[in-house]
């Protein structure tokens, strides 16, 4: 059982915790992801690490409240258990000789990137962090990219806060300006990271992508996670859990990915009702 | 002495009936009454030679235990069997006897050899209604080891040593000890209270099973020596699953036997309430032909599959599943496709409209006909292709279920450790020793995917060898 030390709500869907696990703590790197079960009935599923302390023993996750099983965790309060966490898992975000980097981040992938920012930041590069919501009331995490950034673009979609536009607008603006980078790194929603893809490919400028697709057990067993990477005319199959999540942008199927992505929708949304039903059931 | 019992055949095993079983996940052999027993271990000739030893990977004393049995001390055939297995209730389910000790039998030279896999199995079944012994362990000696992975190699392993007086800890990657014993093999073919008996057995002769700790992640070999394990013992099992490399493996009901197995396995997804989803009726097709093979289509047809096929390349006589679950399979209606294999996996794909919700699911499989040509260099005749008799196969399921290899995890964290072309780990096969001091491996991580029991030989060619290699270093 693994404690949930901290809890905090960072919008009305997404929540920061902390979690004692010493030994996931000890390793972790940003891009690596964790799994957990919140009881013991529960699905693995993975979340990204988003901090770590560890002097603390702790690790951050931060979720978005999609589904049946992040309501559930949700619903835990801090001192309280969930049944399983197992990590650091899959491979760091590979930052070494990086000297000069745009992150962009969209939605809860910005708690993804955010370590990745922190960590380049740390040792001498130069970030300029784009991130983009919805909306203002989705916006997080704004303060922390500020503190590890040069350069900071806030994006929503509907201009109620920052600019108004997709992250790829400051993207295109800076490349037209002739800006250039050692690496653009792009976390978010699929669709997101696809044209983030788009915008950077005329620029030649390397462009890594984190993928977070269905999982079991996350250490190189089921192949439920694999994605197609087109390389020289070939199609490769490779594994998120092992050999990511972070993959070269240009390589990647999205249109694959996210066909799998959807596999059980109809079922998810089914089990995220039930579970709503339930919880609010047990409150009254 | 008693009569020997010479009929020819073996008793039957008493089974759930066909059509009941194929929609229901319990257990389809029933095992053996007292009474059945100690008429098939009548059979036994107790040959002085005992050939029926040298063909168990453990070298279970089997006639002796057998006679136990013929003596009605059901716990006396349990000790005898214990002190050279660890799992027997798990090896006389899922063992391919027909292959092992029933192929030595004399008693098959003219009729059937003695039912020795349903007598083991009556014997554990018998202990773990009646007994709750512990196996004896020797005094603790005060050394620690460390076992990687709690699946049959690393149980039998960690039980050995802990026989011996070691304090031994498994480290397990899921979130349950069993390995594949859990989440491969379905419920009806191994009961999953059998595999947690097994583990609590090793629990109470004090070996402690640590879950949740991927070793090559959260924590290396090398920080394993560091905590003071002076050996450690690698049975990580199967890794990545192998796919065919054809069009169309990418669709939505497209799976790997281990995540098809996993999903309903360990997930638990074959209940009615399940968090863990998967894919159920309609038509399914599995390929390949092994024990996995088997297991996944008979799982399939649990969930509510209308039609299973197996798609496999070669002729029934090559199958290399092990019989009964064969003819378990075809009792059950399982249709064998055989001397087929796969060419292409068809998706929906509608272009009119990306947001149609069928879009990239399966609708069939194209396969070609198969004959056997020249045989190979192992002796096996070489599936060929048949030139124009491809067709397509209508199904909404595809398990592909042609194998595994190694898990890359350990090997790319471990320094020194040797590995083989395909990524297995390199050990001297009587020891289990590999290329680094100290360390042992054996299981599917340094054959690729294999049987349950000779896992558990390597188990325990390792367990002797590293008790030899921990004494020696005292002396």
């Amino acid at each position: 059982m693994y404690r949930i030390v901290q809890k905090q709500i960072l919008n009305p869907t997404v929540t920061r915790m902390e979690i004692e696990a010493p030994l996931v703590a000890k390793k972790a790197e940003p891009g690596q992801f964790i799994i957990l079960r919140v009881d013991e009935a529960g699905e693995r599923i993975p979340l990204t690490i988003a901090d770590y302390d560890r002097e603390k023993g702790t690790v951050a996750i931060i979720f978005q409240i999609v589904g049946a099983t992040t309501e559930q965790l949700n619903h835990k309060n801090e001192g309280e258990f969930i049944q399983d966490f197992v990590g650091p898992l899959g491979v760091a975000t590979h930052t070494e000789g990086l000297k000069k980097v745009c992150i962009v981040g969209g939605g809860v992938g910005c708690a993804i990137a955010l370590p990745i920012a922190k960590k380049l930041h740390k040792e001498g590069c130069k970030v300029t962090s784009v991130i983009g919501f919805r909306s203002k009331d989705l916006l997080i995490l704004e303060d922390e990219f500020r503190a590890a950034s040069e350069k900071l673009y806030v994006m929503t979609d509907d201009g109620s806060y920052g600019r108004k536009g997709n992250v790829c607008v400051p993207l295109e603006e800076m490349f037209a300006a002739g800006e250039t980078f050692d690496e653009v790194i792009a976390i978010g929603p699929l669709i997101m990271m696809k044209f983030v893809v788009a915008a950077v490919k005329p620029t030649g400028i390397p462009c890594v992508v984190s993928m977070n697709p269905i999982m079991i057990d996350g250490t190189g067993m089921c192949g439920g996670c694999r994605l197609t990477l087109h390389r020289n005319g070939e199609k490769i199959t490779k594994f998120a859990c092992v050999d990511g999540p972070d993959f070269n942008g240009y390589e990647v199927d999205f249109d694959e990915a996210m066909s799998r992505g959807a596999m059980y929708r109809d079922f998810e949304r089914h089990a995220y009702e039930e579970t709503c039903n339930l919880l609010r059931k047990e409150e009254n | 002495m008693t009569k020997p019992n010479m009929s020819l055949k073996k008793n039957p095993m008493p089974s759930q009936e066909p059509e009941v079983r194929a929609h229901n996940f319990e257990e389809v052999a029933l095992g053996y009454s007292e009474e059945t027993a100690l008429d098939e271990a009548l059979r036994c000739l107790n040959c002085k030679n005992m050939p029926c030893v040298s063909g168990c990977p453990v070298n279970i004393h089997i006639p002796e235990f057998i006679e136990k049995i013929k003596e009605g001390d059901f716990e006396g055939a349990y000790h005898i069997i214990s002190k050279t297995s660890s799992l027997p209730a798990v090896c006389g389910r899922v063992c391919p006897q027909e292959t092992q000790c029933e192929s030595k039998c004399v008693r098959g030279i003219k009729g059937e050899p003695v039912g020795i896999g349903r007598l083991e199995r009556f014997v554990a079944d018998w202990h773990n209604a009646h007994s709750g012994d512990v196996p004896e362990t020797e005094p603790a000696n005060g050394h620690r080891v460390a076992i990687v992975g709690s699946g049959p190699a690393g149980l039998t392993c960690a039980g050995d040593l802990a026989k011996k007086g070691y304090q031994v800890t498994v480290f397990e990657a899921l979130h349950t000890a069993g390995g594949v014993l859990v989440y491969g093999i379905p419920e009806f073919r191994l009961p999953k209270a059998i595999v947690q008996k097994e583990v609590d057995t090793l629990s109470a002769m004090g070996v402690d099973v640590e879950t949740n700790i991927v070793i090559g992640k959260t924590l290396t070999i090398d920080e394993l020596f560091e905590q003071g394990y002076e050996a450690v013992f690698v049975g990580s099992g199967a890794g990545l699953p192998n796919f065919m490399g054809i069009p169309g493996e990418s669709y939505k009901g497209v799976y790997s036997a281990n995540e098809f197995l996993t999903r309903s396995n360990l997930m638990k997804a074959y209940r009615d309430d399940p968090v863990t989803p998967i894919m159920k009726g309609g038509k399914v097709a599995v390929v390949g032909g092994g024990n996995v093979a088997m297991d996944a289509a008979r799982t399939a047809l649990r969930l509510g599959a209308e039609k299973v096929y197996i798609v496999y390349r070669r002729s029934l006589e090559e199958l290399p599943a092990r019989r009964e679950e064969v003819e378990h399979a075809m009792e059950e209606g399982i249709e064998f496709k055989l001397l087929n294999n796969p060419v292409e996996i068809l998706g929906y794909e509608n272009p009119a409209d990306k947001r149609d919700p069928k879009n990239g699911f399966v609708t069939g499989m194209k396969c070609i006909r198969m004959e056997l040509g020249e045989p190979d260099e192992k002796g096996r005749r070489r599936p060929v292709p048949i030139p124009g008799s491809e067709f397509t196969l209508d199904v909404d399921t595809v398990v592909i279920a042609i194998g595994t290899s190694p898990n890359p995890l350990i090997k790319s964290t471990t320094r020194g450790l040797e590995v083989n072309r395909k990524g297995g780990i390199v050990v001297e096969e009587a020891t289990g020793a590999t290329s680094r001091t100290g360390v042992y491996a054996g299981g599917d991580a340094v054959t690729g995917a294999a049987t349950v029991i000779s896992a558990m030989g390597a188990g325990k060619a390792a367990a002797a060898a590293m008790d030899a290699y921990i004494k020696g270093k005292e002396a």
